[in-house]
């Protein structure tokens, strides 16, 4: 999608739940490029697969859920620094030795549930060294020496201490940077944050993009940074996808979202919240009707039924796919294109 | 609007002390000051918003003016349908029985608040029982009526919460809380686990029912773009007291305590072109059982000066209806959003 190599290229990715139920196809053909030293947002209400599709990349999705096609490139580098031919992860062992290698040192994770992140019974220098000697070869002391170095970076005080600790013993605030200074301390290319700033508050909020942002700089990472919240993403990202119900609506240039969107469904999720511009309690407009069970998944565009402009007989009958609509902007919608997804 | 400038409820230096007990004897050691010595009013027909950082005593202040829980001390003043004054405070509970229909509440967790085993109608209807309303024929009418107010269909009436989306069990949680024609609505972070659009929905529904039902709102929220369209006045908490009160856009456009300031510019605006988030807010709120002297915000604040860390300020009013806490209150010149 640019010329740029991307670092990460995942194309028509498709990720199913096979429950005895039915299926839910929670990701079902997911297509976007992540560039280096770029923050690529993905935005969406829940249960639009962003989770997901991030376990897919990481292979960390588990039965009854599965792969069931497309492709995750990740560009990987040599010992020396160049770049090296893209991968396949998707035709990895999920539990193999290469894989391993990659997650954690080449794509680290802070995922969803904060908790799940530190165990309670080990200290958080203890888990923190731990990581860093699976991936780099170095002993326990220089571990540990990283290891207080990321807490500093992060800017927890007296790290010292911190390191003996565990993490219920930390506020919200400190837990969310420990976690963060976990996942960056093996140098990843590639940081995928899950929600990183629901559990926490506005002001905390603002330290920990802040801090993000500041990382991500200075090591020419690339984040892909996963919220529901609008602000956030206007706030953070350089790139933004729109997702709903497994498919992505729009993607494009942040400037682009929130200026100049294409797909209803972005323009009516902008609309739908107060922003602390406009005149205060008049009524919002809303989006009629709600997020379809993901068992009842409608023909055509996932969104026709909510749509205000949907054109009947054409997007209740068949599926739009990702198309080109302007500078760097893609969007899967009728009134732009003519192109159905391939069945 | 019907807003009128009776008072439907006015607290006085409330207080809820939580006493932490330690050993064998279950001696108390000290006590967190979860609200401490808070006081506004509420008027008739208005929304008053109740903001601040997570653990600054928001819920308590609900839980006590609903006398879920005893104050430790103060007063609550609310005016009763047939126009007395009464202490919340000072009421048992035979005495606060009748009072309880006028004083509802909303939940945040929609999943959570409900009985998975009831029916629509047995959760709408119950407080409709509970408050003498007998007959059942009757009681199918009146809930029919308000599923219909809160936009979900009477049909529903024998089905159970699981079979509703996030933002349906809210109108549900609403329908209940208004079955009782309440006049003071207490609603705790009511969108605050919705997504986007539903949340949308929500807010323009609790409007519209205010307006229809004159309804007073006290409204907890975290998120300061929907208290800013959702409120009239809105209260600053910091660690159990209130640091700030005005008039929502004053407080947004003006802020005069350095710590509303601070919380201002951390809120993501939802817009590329506007950077936020530029004055960083250092440290961590201190722990209600162990504020710092002075001032509770003096560690954190930039315009800190010696007697912030002596002297607490005084809640004072020092513009019409515009109180802070903050001896430098008037000559700092801060920043505001919007
Ligand atoms: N382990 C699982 N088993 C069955 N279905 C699942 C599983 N994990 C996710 N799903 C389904 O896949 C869909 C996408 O879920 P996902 O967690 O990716 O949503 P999300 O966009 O991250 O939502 P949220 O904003 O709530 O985190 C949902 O319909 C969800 O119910
Ligand atoms: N039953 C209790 N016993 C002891 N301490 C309590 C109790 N309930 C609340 N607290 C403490 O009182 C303080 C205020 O809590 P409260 O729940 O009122 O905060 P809040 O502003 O509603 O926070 P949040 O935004 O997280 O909901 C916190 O420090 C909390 O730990
Ligand atoms: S009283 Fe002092 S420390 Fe407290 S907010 Fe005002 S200037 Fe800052
Ligand atoms: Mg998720
Ligand atoms: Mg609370």
């Amino acid at each position: 999608m640019d010329k740029q190599q991307p670092l990460l290229s995942v194309k028509n990715l498709k990720t199913h739940f096979f429950m005895d139920e039915g299926v839910v196809k929670a990701v079902d053909g997911v297509t976007f490029d992540v560039q280096a030293g770029q923050v690529f947002g993905i935005v969406g209400e829940s249960g639009c697969g962003k989770s997901v599709t991030m376990k897919a990349v990481l292979r960390l999705v588990d039965p009854p859920g599965r792969i069931v096609g497309g492709e995750i490139m990740l560009r990987r580098t040599n010992e020396d620094g160049s770049t090296n031919e893209a991968i396949d992860l998707v035709k990895l062992d999920a539990n193999g030795k290469m894989m391993r290698d990659i997650r954690g040192a080449e794509i680290a994770l802070i995922p969803q549930e904060p908790m799940a992140s530190f165990s309670p019974v080990h200290t958080i220098g203890d888990q923190i060294c731990e990581a860093i000697m699976l991936h780099q070869s170095v002993d326990k002391r220089a571990a540990r020496k990283i290891a207080l170095q990321m807490l500093k970076d992060v800017g927890i005080p007296i790290p010292e201490q911190r390191l003996d600790e565990y993490s219920w013993q930390l506020s919200g605030g400190l837990r969310q940077r420990a976690i963060i200074a976990m996942a960056l301390s093996c140098n990843p290319r590639l940081l995928i944050a899950d929600e990183p700033t629901t559990a926490v508050d506005v002001t905390t909020q603002a330290q920990v993009l802040r801090l993000l942002r500041r990382l991500q700089e200075q090591r020419n990472a690339a984040i892909i940074f996963i919220t529901h919240d609008l602000g956030v993403i206007a706030q953070m990202a350089d790139s933004v996808m729109v997702m709903y119900l497994g498919l992505v609506m729009e993607q494009g240039p942040v400037e682009t979202i929130f200026h100049n969107a294409k797909h209803p469904y972005t323009q009516a999720l902008l609309r739908s919240i107060p922003t602390v511009t406009m005149t205060p309690r008049v009524n919002l407009p809303t989006i009629s009707g709600s997020i379809p069970h993901p068992f009842n998944k409608p023909k055509g565009c996932p969104f026709h039924p909510r749509c205000e402009k949907s054109i009947a007989g054409k997007c209740d009958a068949r599926t739009p796919a990702l198309q080109a609509a302007g500078e760097r902007q893609w969007v899967s919608c009728f009134l732009y294109h003519d192109v159905e997804v391939s069945a | 609007m019907t807003q009128n400038n009776q008072r439907l409820l006015e607290v006085k230096n409330l207080k809820k002390y939580f006493p932490i007990q330690k050993g064998f004897f279950r001696k108390t050691v000290g006590n967190v000051r979860a609200v401490d010595d808070v006081s506004f009013f509420v008027n008739e027909g208005e929304t008053l918003g109740l903001v601040g950082e997570s653990g600054c005593g928001k819920t308590t202040t609900s839980r006590c003016i609903l006398r879920a829980m005893p104050p430790s001390s103060g007063e609550m003043l609310f005016r009763t349908k047939e126009g007395n004054v009464v202490d919340l405070a000072k009421l048992n509970r035979s005495e606060l029985h009748p009072l309880r229909v006028q004083m509802q509440m909303i939940f945040q967790d929609p999943y959570g608040s409900l009985n998975p085993r009831m029916t629509l109608f047995d959760i709408v209807g119950e407080p409709l029982l509970v408050n003498g309303m007998t007959n059942r024929k009757e009681r199918e009418q009146r809930v029919a009526e308000l599923l219909k107010l809160v936009g979900l269909r009477p049909e529903y009436l024998q089905r159970f919460p699981h079979a509703f989306s996030g933002g349906q069990r809210q109108r549900i949680g609403i329908a209940r809380a208004l079955s009782v024609n309440p006049r003071l609505v207490v609603a705790d972070e009511p969108v605050s686990a919705l997504d986007v659009s539903v949340q949308a929905q929500i807010l323009n529904l609790m409007l519209d029912l205010q307006k229809r039902m004159n309804l007073t709102y006290l409204f907890v929220a975290h998120n300061l773009s929907v208290v800013r369209h959702f409120c009239d006045r809105v209260a600053v908490m910091y660690v159990g007291k209130i640091v700030e009160l005005s008039d929502t856009l004053e407080l947004y456009a003006a802020p005069q305590h350095p710590y509303t300031a601070a919380l201002m510019s951390a809120v993501p605006v939802a817009d590329p072109r506007i950077k936020t988030g530029n004055v960083e807010l250092k440290g961590e709120v201190p722990s209600p059982a162990n504020p710092p002297s002075g001032c509770y915000f003096h560690p954190r604040c930039e315009y800190a000066v010696d007697k912030c860390k002596q002297d607490a300020p005084v809640f004072r009013e020092i513009k019409p209806n515009h109180f802070v806490a903050c001896h430098r209150a008037g000559e700092l010149k801060l920043p505001g959003i919007g």
